[in-house]
This record gives structure tokens, C-alpha cells and sequence, in this order.
């Protein structure tokens, strides 16, 4: 058996595989469910009810996909110039621990001029964060794999020891959590009375500006000959290294803002349970929507669904919500197969 | 073929068809071979010449049709059963192992796996007299990393004769050899013949055609169109029947030498892996004036290629372009010193496969106006460039939007030719600029060198293609182990003079004279 590419795929080819790789996903589920004593077909329900069957769950679920839309952005840019930015877990902290530095008292503005402030702040801090990878790679060869992974922990554990420090609310009763945002700093809601802060509306600006950035702009042209043919770009004069620098840049800024959104738009404070891993969850988001900026979106939304829906599906009959991980990984690795499926033909020899 | 009967026919291929998606890669390929005769396989590339012995040799299975080998029908895709039938393949890209033995390489796979300890010993005699029967001089303990590719090729050959191989493969055999080691391999297959082997010669040299084979087969598009003894063609007759026209091949006329553009003044570059640097290098290249840089490959070509690129600068020495010494250099630079580069591997550093035709169109220019003003790209002017290029250049594909990766290598060159030559350069580096294409794009890009010399550009061509170098060089310098030999005039030196350059001959005798 071999892999023939396919030049042109049929709509067929291009639609078929996708929608098996989701059939497969829930039906790989559902026997989960079976194995855990409950009724698939109303486990399947309960969480597509859990994720989008109400006004109050589909609210849910849009804040849910809020850090997922920037964290997946960050590493579809950082991806589409063959950057393994590996690192948005610690880019969004480091956006968060900006905005509770600069938002909790520090800057005394109004909020049309501070939470621009912070958001810019932010992004500055992330592509820090992720500047001092991209610079060893490019001077000295260090795999950014590596370091970007390493710089997690590192980074969550500075977290923890600033907010068992510095940054510890004195009225926090012991807890290591740091002071509540001034009022000017909090995202306000889209609709009063609606829980929805302006990070979603934030987060679906960002998409919009990737997606304009990739195809339109000069830098987008570089990054994507940078990532597809590292050799060739070189040889045509694209300076290679800048590009991966300016990369690394965009790509830790916007990781950030999921921090800044996080904390402005719906904690108000800084925990080190800010993120349950929503920096590893964007390559899930990034590799799903095949690293298209305006992809991730509704990737982010399918993604959070699941992590919503599966909360309550647990809530409701007792199959552990863990379900929701199983599912999301078996969605990535049967899309992976399906995208495989879709660009490559099998050949019997 | 009437005539199969008059000897036996040791190998029958049987109405061949393979395809890969759409593309008809064998189209009902039908052939046989008689023992002790020589057949050639001569078609452009991608005519379906290497897919077809892939598929005698098990490599490919094909989709009808079916193999016979002394009669016996060979079961598709395994190339065992083609080892032990008696076919033996010495492919383009050599297959050996470097940091093993000769000896070693030829028994490897030839021993069972787990037998607690070769038998070296009847293996030597074995290899001995078969490189004396074959006159295939190379010594069995000789690390093959350290072997020239003249006998890395030898030892291919002995690894096939020692399996007992009756019909032999060759594919595009002489592309890596210098003019005296493609005498010496002739002179080996003669013996061959003589011992009553078979082979196929798989080429798109015709005067190697002609030299060595009994009878031609020549395949267009996957289909064979025509079959005719050796006796009965000359080469134009060949070169007609294989691109299915007849091709003019540029007449060359003199350059006319003007001032000089570019000029390199002892000029010494680092070794890089196995190929050797620049060593003491000094070149001018003049407007109006093609100079063709002969030698086998790996022999300092990339290294002078990627200089004048702007990829590496000079260790030691001086570079001038226009007469004032260059200090910072980069492809950049280059290109925007006018400075025109055709790649030598047109898929891996000419352009990127997954862009479309603009996209690659404007891979050196793209940060400038038109196409980039203040961070955004113009794709509308790149379009209409690309499209400028489709015409004036005969690229043939889709549109403007096609994926590069599609277009067959001739398109894909025409279309680097365009993005370079539009710009109106003053130096031309064309390395390797035919390898790979058929006939007719051969001579396109020829032509548009030889225009462009004509309008005052200097040319460096490097080829491994002595007659490529020989039919448009108004000067040709040897390029061996970094160092480069002076230059030879216009048909003021014969192949063999410059094949003794090329084995890095001349160079002691020039120092001894210096001396």
C-alpha cells in the first residue's frame, strides 16, 4: 500500500472524510458512555444540549472558545511559518500577569484608554515570552520545541511564586491569588445582561486580522514561503531569521490577549488556575482548522462545545466529564487521518 | 516483432499500462530483448522510460499488462523475484552503503541475515573475477565513501553481475560520468554482450545512443512510438521521433566580449561536507560573453554557484562586481545587483512547490513596489506580471493560479527564466539550467541565454553537459576540486582535453610549470 497525492480533490474526497472522522468521534464516545453505564444516545444529547441547547449554554460555550480562538490563532500563525511554538500556555499567562500588574491600581485611566493599554500590554509581554526561544533558535539551532515547552513550566512556576509574593491579595485570605482589576480594567459585556464579554468580540477581530495579515500582507507572504520551503525563501533573498523573529512576535502577542481577555473579560484576578491548559488546547484548535485563521474560530467553538456539553452531560448522569478529553483526542487524531485521506490516495500495490 | 524468433528473446514486456491518477505514465508499452543485444530507452523525461523499468524491476506494479523474463512470467511488485529471475538495475541515484566496503556492499543482502558470520572468502573470489571478466577495476576493501562516482558506478554494476544478473538496467548511466569514464563503462558493456548478457540503456544523450546500442525503442508521452535498429537513424531522426517534431537547435554565433561585470581575484570558500570549496579561484565574467563551467559534479560548482548567488561571501580573496570590491553581500543584494540566478534544483531551492505560479513569480521581488507598498501586497500587479511571463515565456498550465507543483519541470523552468530575465540582468548564473528538461525546452532556454548575451548580459553556465558547455561557451573553464582550470576559446579544445581537466589532471602539470 502506498500514498499517491491527489492534485485536485474532488468536493467529494474534500467533505467525506472530515464528516466519517466526527461520526467516528461520537460513536467512539458513545461506547465509552455504554462502558460507563449510561444510555450513549442520551450521553450524545445531553452534550450537545450542554453545549449549545440554551441561551445560558451557548453563552458558555462562546466564553469557553474566547481563550481557545486566540491561543489557536497563536499557534496557526507560529505553525504556518514552521515556528512550533509549543509555549501559549505561558504567553498567556504572561498577558495575564500584565494585565494584573498594570490593571490593578498601577495605571489610573479611564477604561477607553486603559484596557487598550493592557491589551497592547499584554501582547508585548507574550511576544517577549516567546522572543527569547525564537532568538535562540535562530543564533544557536536550540530546537524551539523544547525550549517553548520548558518555558511552561518555568513561567507557571514564576506565577505561583509571585502570587505567593508580590503579588498576593493581602485581603485574599492566604489564597495565592493576586488583587482584583480596578473597575476601568474589566471588559464590559457585548449585551447588558448577556455573559459575554468583549474578548469573544475581540477574539473574533483577531481572526479576521490574521487571516488579512497571511493573505495580504507582505510579512504573511514571507511567513507562509518561510514555512513551506525554508531553503527556497532563503534563496530568493526572504530574510528567513527576521521573519521568524516577527512570527514569534505576533504569534506570543496574540497568545497573550487570551490571558488579558481571561482576566479583564470574565476572573477580574490573576489564579494559577487561570488556564486549564488552553495554550496545548490551541494546537488542537490550530491543527483541526488546518491552521486557517478564520478556521480556528469554528474550531474553538467545536472545541469548547465538547468541554462545555461533556460538563454537563456529567453533571447530569455521572459519566466522568473526562469524556470530553477522550473525545477531543480522538477527534484530532481521526481528522488528522481524515486530512490525510483528503490530500493522499491509497494504492493497493 | 517479426524478428523475436531470429535469437531468444530473454526479456518480454507485454503491453504495459501504468497510471498515476490521471496521468497515463505507460500507455500499452510492449518490448523484448534478445540475448547479447543492446536496447536503448530514449524519450525526454517523463516520457515514462524510468516507470517502465520500475516495473520490470518490481518496483511499481503495473495496472495491465505483465513481464516475462526467459519466458517465465514474473509476479508483479517484487523485486525479489526480478533479483532472482536474473534482472539486475543500476539505478541514477546510486544505492550503496558509504562507510561499507566494496566487498560488503556487493554480498549485502545476498547472505542470510543471522548467519553467525559472512563468508567473505569465496565471496572475494567470486567479486575478483568478475571485475576482471568485466574489466570493472575496484578494489574490495576500498570504504565506497571514498570511491569517485566513475567507481561508485562500477561497483553498482558488480553488485548486479554477482547476484548472476543476465539483463542489466542501467538508468541514465552516463549523467554523472566524465567523457572517459562513459568510454569506460561502453567498453564494459561490450564485454557483457560478449558474454552474452542483455541490457537496456535508459538515456536522452543521443550520440550514447548511437555509440552503444544494437536497437532503439523511443517512448513520448508513456507511449512507444518508435522502434528502429541503430543502423537505420541518425541523431536527427532521433531527435525528431523523440519530441515528435523537428527541433532547430540554436545556431551559435560568437559572442562579443564587452567590459567586465564581475571578477573574483583568488577567491577560497570552506569545504562543505563532501564537497569541496572554492581554492584560489579567480573568474571575469564580461558583458556579451557566455563562459561555460565544465565538471563532474560535486567538484566546487555549488560553492562558486552560491558565491556569486549572494549565498556565502568569500573566506579569502577579492570579489568585484563593476569594479568596486563587494562588502556586504546576500541573494538580496544580488538580485538587486542584477544579477539573474537559475538554481541548479529548480523543485527544492527554485521555487516552492505548494505556491502558485504568481506567488513564485515574485519570490525575489515581492518587497518591492509594485507588488509591496507599506506592508501590503499588490496581488493584482503580481497576476499581471505572472501573466506576462505565461505569455512571453510559453508557460504552459492553467492559469495563474495553479499550484507550481503541477506544472512538468520544462514549465517550471520557464517560468523561473521569466522571473529572472524580466528584470533585464546583467549577469546570468545558470547552474544546471537544462538538466532534466526534454529537447524542446532545452532549446528554448538556450535560446533565451544566447538572447541575452546578445544584449550585453554575461553568462555563467555551469553543466555537467559537456556538449551543453561546448555548444554555447564562448570560454570554458574545468571546475575540479574547488580549483578552476584557465580558460579554453571557443573550439580551441577537444572533449577529451577538457575530460583530463575534469579528473584533475592538468592542474599538476600547470604547477609544475609554474614552478
Amino acid at each position: 500500500m502506498r500514498l499517491e497525492p491527489v492534485a485536485n480533490p474532488s468536493l467529494w474526497r474534500a467533505t467525506v472524510p472530515p464528516a466519517i472522522a466526527i461520526g467516528s468521534t461520537v460513536v467512539i464516545a458513545s461506547l465509552l458512555a455504554m462502558a460507563a453505564g449510561a444510555n450513549p444516545f442520551s450521553v450524545i444529547g445531553l452534550i450537545l444540549k450542554g453545549a449549545f441547547g440554551s441561551k445560558f449554554a451557548l453563552l458558555e460555550t462562546l466564553n469557553r472558545a474566547t481563550p481557545l480562538i486566540f491561543t489557536g490563532l497563536a499557534v496557526a500563525v507560529a505553525f504556518r511559518a514552521r515556528l512550533w511554538n509549543i509555549g501559549a500556555e505561558a504567553q498567556l499567562y504572561a498577558g495575564a500577569l500584565m494585565t494584573v500588574v498594570l490593571g490593578t491600581g498601577m495605571l489610573q485611566w479611564g477604561a477607553f484608554a486603559l484596557l487598550p493599554a493592557l491589551a497592547l500590554a499584554s501582547m508585548l509581554a507574550g511576544a517577549l515570552v516567546l522572543l527569547v526561544p525564537a532568538l535562540l533558535k535562530v543564533r544557536f539551532g536550540v530546537d524551539e520545541v523544547v525550549t517553548t515547552l520548558l518555558f511552561n513550566f518555568i513561567f507557571l512556576l514564576f506565577i505561583s511564586m509571585l502570587l505567593e509574593g508580590p503579588l498576593k491579595d493581602p485581603m485574599g485570605m492566604g489564597w495565592p491569588k493576586s488583587e482584583r482589576l480596578v473597575a476601568e480594567a474589566r471588559l464590559p459585556r457585548i449585551v447588558e445582561g448577556l455573559r459575554l464579554h468583549w474578548g469573544f468580540a475581540l477574539a473574533l477581530i483577531a481572526a479576521v486580522v490574521v487571516w488579512v495579515i497571511e493573505r495580504r500582507t507582505t510579512l504573511g507572504y514571507e511567513m507562509r514561503a518561510v514555512g513551506l520551503n525554508r531553503e527556497a525563501a532563503g534563496f530568493a533573498g526572504i530574510p528567513v531569521n527576521a521573519v521568524l523573529i516577527k512570527t514569534a512576535l505576533l504569534s506570543g502577542g496574540l497568545a497573550a490577549l487570551a490571558g488579558f481577555s481571561e482576566v479583564a473579560g470574565l476572573k477580574g484576578n490573576l489564579t494559577l488556575d487561570l488556564s486549564p491548559g488552553y495554550g496545548y488546547t490551541g494546537i488542537v484548535v490550530a491543527m483541526l482548522a488546518l491552521l486557517n485563521p478564520l478556521a480556528v474560530v469554528a474550531a474553538a467553538l467545536f472545541v469548547a462545545g465538547i468541554f462545555v456539553g461533556a460538563d454537563s452531560m456529567s453533571r447530569a448522569v455521572g459519566v466522568p466529564s473526562y469524556l470530553a478529553d477522550i473525545m477531543l483526542a480522538t477527534a484530532l487524531l481521526l481528522m488528522v487521518v481524515a486530512i490525510l485521506l483528503t490530500r493522499f490516495r491509497v494504492v493497493r500495490e | 516483432m517479426a524478428s523475436d524468433d531470429a535469437a531468444q528473446v530473454v526479456l518480454r514486456l507485454d503491453s504495459i499500462t501504468k497510471r498515476f491518477g490521471k496521468l497515463v505514465a505507460n500507455d500499452a508499452v510492449s518490448l523484448s530483448l534478445r540475448e547479447g543485444e543492446v536496447i536503448a530507452l530514449l524519450g525526454e523525461n517523463g516520457a515514462g522510460k524510468t516507470t517502465l523499468m520500475n516495473i520490470l524491476f518490481g518496483q511499481y506494479t503495473a495496472d495491465e499488462g505483465n513481464v516475462e523474463v526467459f519466458g517465465q512470467a514474473l509476479p508483479p511488485g517484487n523485486p525479489r523475484a526480478a533479483l532472482d529471475a536474473g534482472v539486475g538495475m543500476v539505478h541514477q541515484h546510486f544505492t550503496l552503503a558509504d562507510n561499507m566496503t566494496v566487498l560488503e556492499n556487493v554480498i549485502l543482502g545476498t547472505q542470510p541475515l543471522l548467519a553467525p558470520r559472512l563468508d567473505r572468502g569465496a565471496a572475494r573470489a567470486k567479486l575478483e573475477k568478475l571485475a576482471q571478466d568485466f574489466g570493472l577495476q575496484v578494489h574490495p576493501d576500498a570504504k565506497v565513501g571514498s570511491l569517485t562516482v566513475g567507481e561508485r558506478q562500477r561497483v553498482e554494476i558488480l553488485k548486479a553481475l554477482y547476484r548472476d544478473a543476465r539483463i542489466l538496467i542501467l538508468d541514465e548511466p552516463t549523467a554523472v560520468l566524465t567523457p572517459q569514464e562513459t568510454e569506460d563503462l561502453f567498453a564494459t558493456l561490450r564485454k557483457a554482450i560478449k558474454l552474452g548478457l542483455s541490457v537496456v540503456f535508459i538515456s536522452h544523450k543521443l550520440h550514447e545512443v548511437m555509440a552503444i546500442s544494437d536497437r532503439v525503442l523511443i517512448l513520448r508521452h508513456g507511449r512507444l512510438v518508435a522502434e528502429r535498429p541503430i543502423a537505420e537513424v541518425d541523431k536527427e531522426t532521433l531527435a525528431s521521433l523523440m519530441v515528435g517534431a523537428d527541433v532547430a537547435a540554436p545556431t551559435v554565433a560568437p559572442g562579443q566580449p564587452g567590459e567586465v561585470l564581475m571578477r573574483m581575484d583568488a577567491v577560497t570558500t570552506p569545504a562543505r561536507g563532501n564537497a569541496p570549496g572554492l581554492a584560489d579561484v579567480s573568474l571575469a565574467l564580461h558583458a556579451g560573453q557566455i563562459v561555460g563551467l565544465a565538471g563532474v559534479s560535486g567538484n566546487g560548482q555549488g560553492a562558486l554557484a552560491d558565491l556569486i548567488g549572494g549565498l556565502i561571501a568569500p573566506a579569502e580573496g577579492r570579489m568585484e562586481l563593476d569594479g568596486a570590491p563587494l562588502d556586504t553581500w546576500s541573494p538580496r543584494a544580488a538580485v538587486q545587483s542584477g544579477i539573474a540566478r537559475i538554481p541548479e534544483d529548480r523543485h527544492k531551492t527554485g521555487t516552492i512547490a505548494e505556491f502558485d505560479l504568481t506567488e513564485n513569480a515574485i519570490l525575489e521581488t515581492y518587497a518591492q513596489p509594485p507588488y509591496s507598498r507599506s506592508g501590503l501586497m499588490n496581488w493584482g500587479r503580481a497576476e499581471a506580471f505572472t501573466r506576462e511571463i505565461i505569455e512571453t515565456y510559453d508557460v504552459r498550465c492553467p492559469g495563474p493560479g495553479t499550484r507550481i507543483r503541477l506544472l512538468s519541470g520544462g514549465n517550471m523552468q520557464k517560468l523561473i527564466l521569466g522571473r529572472v530575465l524580466e528584470a533585464g540582468p546583467r549577469i546570468i548564473l545558470a547552474n544546471q539550467p537544462v538538466r532534466g528538461l526534454d529537447i524542446g525546452a532545452v532549446n528554448y532556454v538556450h535560446g533565451q541565454l544566447l538572447a541575452a548575451r546578445d544584449r550585453g548580459a554575461a553568462v555563467l553556465l555551469i553543466s555537467e553537459d559537456l556538449d551543453e558547455i561546448m555548444a554555447l561557451s564562448d570560454v570554458i573553464h574545468v571546475i575540479s576540486e574547488g580549483r578552476l582550470s584557465p580558460g579554453f576559446a571557443r573550439g580551441s579544445v577537444t572533449p577529451a582535453e577538457l575530460g583530463v581537466w575534469m579528473a584533475g589532471q592538468g592542474f599538476e602539470k600547470e604547477a609544475e610549470h609554474a614552478s
